[in-house]
C-alpha cells in the first residue's frame, strides 16, 4: 500500500508535526511493505523537501503555489495528488490548519475521516485509537473503506531522523483561482504585556477548578508566598479572569520552568503541550483520574481549597 | 439575514465512572450544551442585536431527551430551533463527521442561511471536523478555529481571526455564505434571564425526521466503526502525597524547599 503524509509549515518554518507524520506514515507503510509519500504544498517547497527527506521517505511531492497556507489551495492540491497516487492512508496533522483543510479533502475524495489519532495500526484494514471525554477514555475505530483519511495528534510519534534518498517530484496541481474564496491578510502575535511566563523559574498555574474569579486571590497569595509567577489554563483566560499572556498551552505559551505547580487543572492535551517540558511538575486536583497526574512528578489528590491554604501556612 | 448555529448536547463524565459496552454508563454522565456551541450561539445572538433583521436558528442532531438542553440556546436569544432525529438513528452508534454533516447540510439546504456557526469541536467526541465537512458538502467557504469575527454583511465578507498555535492569529477574509467554526473565548456568553427562559418555552422547536429533510437511512451508512472503549492505563509515575491537607501540604512544602522555591 501507499501512505501519503502532508507536511505542515508556517511563516517559513517546517512545523515539528511534519517529521512526526513521517514516523507515523513509515510505521503504517512497513506493516504492508508499502511506500511512504510525503507532500509539501506552498512556500519554499524545494527547501522543505530537502528537510523532509528523512529515513523511510520514498517520494516527496512538491506543489509550488503561493507562500502561506490557504485552505482552498491545500484542499485542491492534496485532493488532486491523492487522486493520482491513490493512498490507502492519507495522513494530515491534527493542527489548527490541518483541521482547516483535512475535512474538505476527505469530503472531496469520499474518504472517511478519523481525527486526532494517537495510535495507528494496519492489519487487513486501518485501526485508529483516539481519546474521548477529555482523555478520560480511549476508543478504537476500524475503517472498512479501501482508503482512509486521518489527522494525527502532534507529539505522539517521535520525529523521523536520519537522511533519506527520496525522489523529489514536482506535482502540477491545477489550482482553480476562482475557488479561492478566502484570503489571508496577515498575522498577529497575541499575549504580549507585562510578564513573560516562559521566562519564569517557578509557575503557579490555575485551572477551571478555581470555580470563581474571586477565588483567584487564594492562588495569587500562594504565588506571592512562593515568589512564583502566576499562569493559567485556557478556561481562566477564556473567562477573562487573567490576560492572554498568562495562558499556558497549545494556543498560549510553551513554558519550561524548574517547577510547575498545576492547581485545579485537568491536563487536557492542549494544556500539556505547553508545559510538559517543565523539570518538576506538581499537580493538585481532586479528580484522581485527571490526566494531569499522568505527567506529574508529584501530586496531591484533594480539594485545592483545603490544600492551598495549608501550603501557604507552611511558608509563613 | 439568517444565521444557522449547530448545537449539540454533550455529556460530561464523573471523576469515577464505569464503561458499559461502547459507552459510559449513564449513571456517571451529566448532559449539557457543548461549551464551544455556547460561544457560537452567543456570537450569533450578538449579530442579531447589532444588525437589523437577523434570524438565529439552531439545529441539532439528537433525541427528544436533548430538548431541554437545546432550549438553553433559545433562552439566550436564538429565535427557533430544529432537532433532527429518526428511528434509524435511535441507538448509541457513533456518527462520523461526514454523516453528521450530511444531516446538517440537508437542513441547511432547506433553511438557506447566509452564515453558519458551529463550535470548533464537541467536548465529548472532539472530532473537530463536522463544520468544515459541512461547508464543503454545501460548497460554501469556511474558516476553522475562529476567535474574532467582524461581519461586513453588505460586502458579503467575514473578517476573522483564526487562532493558530503558539499565540499567533491568522487574519483572514472569508466570502459569504460561509461556515465558521467558533473557538471558546471569542465572546462572553450570557446567562439566560428568567424572562428568556420563559420565552424559550414558547419558541418553535421543530422535530424533523430523515424523510422531512429529504434523506433516507442510507445517509447514515458509514465505513468507520467504533470497536472498543476502555480506560487508558495510567502512564503516570507521580509520587502521590497522602493524608490530611496539612500533611500533604507539609510534604509538598518540603519538596518545594528542596527545589529552592519560596526560600
Amino acid at each position: 500500500m501507499t501512505v501519503l503524509a502532508v507536511a505542515e509549515h508556517r511563516r517559513g518554518e517546517l512545523r515539528a508535526v511534519s517529521h512526526e507524520l513521517v514516523t507515523a506514515g513509515r510505521e503504517l507503510a512497513d506493516a504492508t511493505d508499502g511506500d511512504l509519500h510525503v507532500a509539501v504544498v506552498s512556500g519554499s517547497v524545494e527547501e522543505y523537501a530537502d528537510r523532509l527527506d528523512r529515513e523511510g521517505v520514498d517520494v516527496i511531492h512538491t506543489v509550488a503555489h503561493g507562500e502561506e497556507f490557504n485552505h482552498d489551495v491545500y484542499t485542491q492540491a492534496v485532493t488532486q495528488l491523492a487522486d493520482e497516487i491513490d493512498p490507502t492512508v492519507l495522513l494530515m496533522p491534527q493542527s489548527v490548519n490541518g483541521l482547516d483543510y483535512a475535512p474538505a479533502v476527505a469530503n472531496r475524495l469520499g474518504l472517511p475521516l478519523i481525527t486526532d489519532a494517537v495510535d495507528l495500526a494496519y492489519d487487513d484494514g486501518l485501526t485508529a485509537t483516539r481519546e474521548l471525554y477529555g482523555s478520560k477514555v480511549e476508543t478504537t475505530i476500524d475503517s472498512h473503506a479501501d482508503s482512509t483519511a486521518v489527522t494525527v495528534r502532534p507529539a505522539e510519534w517521535p520525529a523521523a531522523e536520519g537522511s533519506g534518498d527520496a525522489t523529489v517530484e514536482p506535482f502540477e496541481a491545477t489550482i482553480d483561482e476562482s475557488a479561492i474564496r478566502s484570503t489571508v491578510t496577515g498575522f498577529q502575535e497575541v499575549g504580549g504585556g507585562d510578564v513573560d511566563i516562559s521566562e519564569a523559574d517557578v509557575l503557579v498555574s490555575i485551572g477551571r477548578g478555581i470555580e470563581e474569579e474571586e477565588n483567584l486571590d487564594l492562588i495569587r497569595d500562594l504565588a506571592d508566598t512562593l515568589d512564583a509567577t502566576l499562569s493559567a489554563s485556557r478556561p481562566i483566560v477564556d473567562n477573562g479572569w487573567l490576560p492572554k499572556n498568562r495562558q499556558v498551552g497549545q494556543s498560549g505559551k510553551v513554558v519550561t520552568p524548574d517547577v510547575y505547580i498545576a492547581i485545579g487543572i485537568s491536563g487536557a492535551v492542549q494544556h500539556v503541550a505547553g508545559m510538559k517540558g517543565a523539570d518538576t511538575i506538581v499537580a493538585i486536583n481532586d479528580d484522581p483520574n485527571a490526566p494531569i497526574f499522568d505527567i506529574a512528578d508529584y501530586g496531591i489528590v484533594d480539594d485545592l481549597f483545603d490544600v492551598v491554604p495549608a501550603l501557604i501556612e507552611q511558608f509563613e | 439575514m439568517k444565521v444557522l448555529v449547530t448545537v449539540k448536547e454533550v455529556t460530561a463524565v464523573d471523576d469515577e465512572f464505569e464503561i458499559d459496552g461502547l459507552d459510559i454508563d449513564d449513571r456517571y454522565v451529566t448532559a449539557d450544551l457543548n461549551e464551544w456551541d455556547e460561544y457560537a450561539v452567543e456570537e450569533a445572538v450578538q449579530l442579531s442585536e447589532s444588525l437589523d433583521d437577523v434570524e438565529v436558528v439552531t439545529v441539532t442532531i439528537g433525541p427528544s431527551d436533548s430538548e431541554e438542553t437545546i432550549r438553553q440556546a433559545l433562552a439566550k436569544g436564538a429565535d427557533r430551533a430544529i432537532r433532527v432525529w429518526d428511528d434509524a438513528l435511535d441507538d448509541d452508534a457513533m456518527l462520523d463527521p461526514a454523516t453528521k454533516a450530511r444531516l446538517l447540510a440537508a437542513v441547511a439546504e432547506q433553511e438557506d442561511p447566509d452564515l453558519i456557526l458551529t463550535g470548533v469541536q464537541s467536548a465529548d467526541d472532539s472530532l473537530g471536523a463536522t463544520g468544515v465537512t459541512l461547508a464543503d458538502q454545501l460548497g460554501t467557504e469556511w474558516a476553522a478555529v475562529v476567535n474574532a469575527l467582524d461581519l461586513d454583511a453588505e460586502a458579503g465578507v467575514a473578517h476573522v481571526h483564526r487562532e493558530l498555535e503558539g499565540g499567533v492569529e491568522e487574519l483572514t477574509d472569508v466570502e459569504l455564505p460561509a461556515v465558521l467554526t467558533i473557538q471558546t473565548g471569542i465572546n462572553d456568553p450570557r446567562y439566560a434571564s428568567l424572562r428568556g427562559i420563559r420565552q424559550a418555552q414558547s419558541k418553535e422547536l421543530a422535530e424533523k425526521t430523515l424523510d422531512d429533510i429529504g434523506l433516507d437511512a442510507t445517509a447514515l451508512d458509514s465505513p468507520i466503526e467504533q470497536t472498543a472503549l476502555y480506560e487508558p492505563e495510567s502512564e503516570g509515575d507521580a509520587t502521590l502525597y497522602e493524608g490530611t491537607p496539612e500533611e500533604t501540604a507539609g510534604e509538598l512544602a518540603g519538596l518545594l524547599a528542596e527545589r529552592g522555591v519560596g526560600q
